[in-house]
């Protein structure tokens, strides 16, 4: 559920791959009866090669034309998934059987093993990301690739490579977030779209470009609207998050972690 | 060919280029003026539809083509104007007066979206006014004593000065009226140093800020004007879609108008009219596809006695009838328009045009972009 931005690529049909994601897995758990660690896995990877396959066909025409363009694009591609998936499973709702049974008992509170997996394999994800951008070479040569294109082909970076990789990383990723989510949330054609405004906000609250920050968006996010949801009226459940959001954003642009700098001529 | 001979500044910025081209234009006029004589009250409704998308889209076309601006949150600026606009003319404020007021509402609520926009750019702005639609779009669920929810807030049929705007002709010219009104301010607006302005600021915040633009009070001013603008048509949508309801006015929306900006052309007042054309005209041609191409089809096998078309003929039909495949179809002309034309439909327009007035001279290259690269616009 997290956009995962150390790229200057923002994927607004991030929301409908964590949608697909999550129908590939329920496929390979419901309808071919596969255990639910290798469906996950099939779901990862299947996601992955189409986001690179997506790349390679229609992303790349598109690489140093204004951000602009590549919104657009992300929209209009968001729009054709639900379409598909409308078509090929239908509109309504599935639940995806999970091992992840039981109940803790910690300290008196109730903990449902499933929410632990949604925030351990979070936790995971975040940690295997985090380790991959900042100590790999191949992470190092995306980041230099998201900050010049040129530059970072000039030192010998297979610049469209790592594009695939990113797009495919990003959209297995997306994968695994639905997976995790498709538990609490069920799978429908519409649970990209509502989880991925959310995580924009998540991500715009943490500053675009940091994962850790993003965590903590996330988590501030979701506590706000738990709060809001409690104490206030109804109808603040749904919207704290953006009044939170556009106060962010107009208060401190950059989010809580980000960086950003007046841009150089 | 033809060439204009400019002999003074002020040819550059003249309202038309030359006497051949306002004919044109009186042509068109004439065209549209003459419609619902010509034609039934179905399509004069539809051609209405077009207009109040026109406007919208020009509207958008100030923010997003000629200011640089991304706003995915353009619903609610429309559903602001619709709900004000219904709002008084039920606590019996005569036409215009509400009319006014309602333009004045969503003025307002655009210079306060406008303002976190000054210190914005690009998609943390897209991301900014998408909040801001979520959250009118839970207002107008929630506040019941004014929008009445989703029970649904029932719109007449607009009467101005005592004159009632009964049958779809009349109200076509209503909004005909609107649009041309809209369109002559726009391009006014633009050929002025208001619109001069915007147009630096879209090519580069900085060079115009070092030109002397004060970003602040342009950006404010392409803002506000946006949202008037919307807030007029929602006007015009209220009395159209005579029913208003929260659920109208969704992101899914907002997208369609950046589509119809995008599909008309970005950074042209006549991509806005051709992107409305398009997008109030796409819907029911599929409706009319999707009864008309299996039927065709089914015909052709019979004639050809081929079982396979009429197979296909019919799961094309049955595909198109399936809910959620428009969105899919506008999806995918997005794509298509912005990777194989990016200046939409204007674009295209442009090139046929120089390809014809140029005949034999014409060359491919003529309109080839440069490539170029991405740069971070954070750097650490």
């Amino acid at each position: 559920m997290l956009i995962y931005k150390a790229t200057e690529l923002v994927n607004f049909a991030q929301g409908d791959l964590l949608m697909l994601g999550a129908f590939v897995a329920y496929m390979a758990v419901v309808w071919w009866g596969l255990d639910y660690w290798l469906a996950f896995l099939i779901s990862v990877v299947t996601i992955g090669i189409f986001g690179a396959l997506l790349d390679a066909t229609v992303l790349r025409n598109v690489i140093g034309q204004p951000q602009f363009a590549i919104v657009m694009l992300t929209i209009g591609l968001g729009a054709m998934f639900r379409t598909f998936a409308s078509v090929t499973w239908g509109s309504e709702i599935y639940t995806l059987p999970t091992p992840f049974g039981g109940v803790w008992q910690v300290g008196g509170v109730t903990l449902s093993h499933q929410y632990i997996s949604i925030v351990v394999g979070t936790l995971i994800l975040c940690g295997v990301l985090y380790a991959f951008f900042n100590h790999t070479r191949i992470g190092v040569a995306m980041q230099a690739t998201s900050q010049n294109q040129l530059a970072a082909y000039y030192m010998g970076v297979p610049v469209k490579l790592i594009f695939s990789l990113i797009w495919a990383i990003s959209a297995g990723t997306a994968a695994a977030a639905g997976i995790l989510l498709a538990p609490v949330t069920l799978i429908d054609i519409n649970m990209g779209l509502a989880v991925a405004l959310k995580a924009f906000a998540a991500a715009v609250l943490g500053g675009f470009g940091s994962i850790p920050g993003a965590l903590v968006g996330g988590i501030v996010i979701g506590l706000i609207e738990l709060y809001a949801g409690a104490t206030l009226p109804d109808g603040f459940k749904d919207t704290a998050p953006y009044i939170v959001l556009l106060i962010m954003l107009a208060v401190r642009p950059q989010g809580l972690f980000g960086t950003m700098a007046r841009k150089k001529v | 060919m033809r060439f204009q001979f400019k002999t003074s500044y002020n040819q550059d910025i003249r309202l038309f280029k030359d006497r051949v081209d306002a004919s044109w234009y009186g042509l068109l006029a004439v065209a549209v003026l003459a419609l619902p004589l010509l034609m039934s009250d179905y399509y004069v409704g539809e051609a209405t539809w077009v207009f109040i998308y026109a406007i919208c889209g020009v509207s958008l076309m100030v923010l997003v083509g000629y200011t640089g601006l991304i706003s995915l949150g353009h619903a609610a600026f429309l559903g602001i104007g619709a709900y004000a606009h219904a709002y008084f003319l039920e606590h019996g404020i005569p036409w215009v007066v509400s009319v006014v007021l309602a333009v004045a509402l969503t003025t307002a609520s655009g210079l306060v979206v406008g303002l976190p926009a000054l210190r914005m750019t690009g998609i943390y702005l897209a991301i900014a006014t998408l909040a801001f639609s979520v959250i009118i779009q839970e207002v107008f669920s929630r506040w019941e004593s004014v929008t009445h929810g989703f029970a649904g807030m029932p719109v007449d049929k607009p009467v101005i000065f005592g004159v009632p705007f009964q049958d779809e002709a009349s109200f076509y010219y209503l909004c005909l009226f609107f649009l041309v009104i809209v369109l002559w301010l726009t391009r006014n607006l633009l050929r002025s140093p208001t619109g001069r302005a915007w147009i630096a600021i879209r090519d580069s915040e900085i060079a115009a800020q070092s030109m002397g633009v004060n970003l602040a009070i342009y950006k404010s001013i392409a803002f506000a004007y946006s949202a008037a603008l919307m807030g007029m048509a929602g006007a015009l949508f209220a009395h159209k879609i005579a029913y208003l309801a929260p659920d109208i006015f969704t992101i899914l929306l907002s997208i369609q108008f950046l589509l119809l900006v995008i599909v008309g052309g970005l950074g042209s007042l006549h991509g806005a009219v051709f992107g409305a054309i398009f997008v109030a005209l796409l819907p029911p041609l599929i409706a009319i596809l999707r009864d008309s191409i299996p039927a065709s089809m089914n015909d052709a096998a019979a004639a050809m006695n081929i079982k396979v078309l009429a197979i296909v003929g019919e799961g094309i039909g049955n595909f198109l009838r399936k809910p959620g495949v428009e969105a899919g179809i506008f999806g995918l002309i997005l794509v298509l328009v912005i990777l194989l034309e990016p200046l939409g439909m204007y674009g295209r327009w442009v090139k046929i045009r120089v390809f014809f007035s140029t005949f034999p001279m014409y060359r491919g290259a003529t309109f080839k972009r440069q490539k170029s690269y991405m740069r971070s616009e954070r750097l650490r």
